[in-house]
């Protein structure tokens, strides 16, 4: 069975989708990127579709299943990459995808998961208070 | 009813024996209808060239204006009346530069006022209709060709995707918006999202003369769509007459930003990713 790769990049985990889903494949993905969120901490999950060109209702409901585990799991789910031609059959079916962030490209996704932690009401990120330059004796 | 071969061949001695004569009165009959829109120069070639033509097919005995031997003389007739479409001729014009073969033959023939003229004549006129036809028929064809390449052209003209910013597209929709053009602009629009990687696109209906509820749901398919791919529209420049119609429709844009004018929404569209702007300062001279 083909595994979809979980790629770390900072705060963020990336999924890119380049094989046709199945089951076992999407509730084996499914398994994987919430036990990577657990693990690593990460609170953006970033689902790369460019390679795909179908999706159906099957692949929206894993989209929305992910992305709904992953806010459980405190982390934004964010859809990226999504082609005109898959956009238009999308929208001719009535499917709106509820509930999943879309954006353009990956660039585009880091940035929008980026605000979207920087609005949060207080910062949980162990970045450390920024230490006071000693004065030298 | 087809020509005999006997009757083929006595076409083709008159038309060679006469060819001065039947050119020249053919050439005046056309030339009656022509209000400048062709030289006489060019007249008298395209005649002579159908002239050759005819004689040419008659020679190998041709009986009928569908077979094999008559190759050459629909190829000239067809380019003959393909011309004529292009220079803007009436079909009655184009079928009458042919049918006036009749008049001139007719007056070649009045000469010899036998019976056996005037059945000659009658099977000469067969081969001359079928001409006609066939003219009319690729005069028809040339049309309807050059009217579907008007049609595709204006699709590809009146869809232009404009860069306004970094970062921002807008469409200037001008015309009525049916299913076809709203597919070509929503392919291209979505196109051109992903290849600048823009995350916001202006839908401007200025031009767009009525908005009625299936061109609603044509530009709300759009947005759903731009949506989903992870970027945001904008419809901008309704004008007071469209706005009475959509509230009267019932129409619902829900949370999609609706602007009077581009510049509200390109406005609209910098608060959001947070450019500013401001006038500059006029300087002031010590």
């Amino acid at each position: 069975m083909e595994r979809v790769p979980i790629l770390k990049i900072g705060d963020i985990l990336l999924v890119s989708i380049q094989v046709d889903m199945s089951d076992q494949t999407a509730v084996a993905l499914q398994e994987d990127l919430a036990e990577r969120i657990v693990e690593t901490g990460c609170h953006g999950v970033i689902i790369d579709i460019t390679a795909l060109d179908i999706v159906d209702s099957f692949v929206g409901r894993m989209l929305s299943t992910i992305a709904s585990i992953s806010r459980v799991l405190d982390a934004e789910t964010v859809v990226v990459g999504m082609r005109p031609a898959v956009a238009i059959t999308l929208v001719e079916l009535g499917l709106s995808l509820n509930g999943i962030r879309t954006a353009l490209n990956v660039e585009r996704g880091m940035e929008l998961i980026a605000i979207e932690r920087a609005d949060e009401p207080y910062d949980e990120r162990d970045d450390g208070p920024i230490p006071e330059p000693t004065a030298s004796p | 009813m087809a020509l005999s071969a006997d009757e083929s061949s006595r076409l083709g001695e008159l038309l060679t024996s006469r060819a001065e004569q039947v050119t020249q009165q053919w050439t005046e009959i056309i030339a009656g209808q022509l209000r400048g829109r062709l030289s006489q120069a060019e007249l008298v070639r395209q005649v002579q060239e159908l002239h050759r033509a005819m004689v040419d097919a008659l020679g190998k005995g041709t009986v009928d204006l569908n077979g094999e031997e008559a190759t050459e003389l629909r190829a000239v007739l067809a380019e003959f009346s393909r011309g004529q479409a292009r220079q803007g001729f009436s079909a009655t014009e184009t079928a009458t530069g042919v049918f006036a073969l009749k008049e001139a033959l007719l007056a070649v023939l009045e000469v010899d006022q036998s019976i056996e003229t005037l059945r000659d004549y009658v099977a000469f006129s067969t081969l001359i209709d079928q001409m006609g036809l066939f003219t009319f028929e690729s005069f028809v064809r040339t049309r309807e060709s050059l009217i579907a390449d008007q049609a595709e052209q204006l699709l590809e003209l009146s869809t232009p995707v404009v860069k306004l910013w970094e970062g921002v597209v807008a469409v200037p929709l001008v015309g009525t918006l049916d299913s076809a053009r709203a597919q070509v602009v929503m392919e291209r629009l979505l196109q051109t999202l992903v290849d600048t990687g823009s995350p916001y696109a202006i839908i401007d209906i200025t031009g767009v003369p009525a908005v009625d509820t299936q061109v609603a749901q044509h530009i709300l398919k759009t947005v759903v769509a731009a949506r989903l791919m992870g970027a945001d529209c904008i419809i901008s420049g309704i004008r007071p007459q469209i706005a009475q119609t959509i509230v009267a429709l019932g129409i619902e844009f829900g949370d999609i930003a609706t602007k009077a004018s581009l510049a509200d929404a390109l406005r609209h569209v910098l608060r959001l990713t947070g450019v500013e702007t401001a006038r500059r300062q006029p300087r002031r001279e010590a």
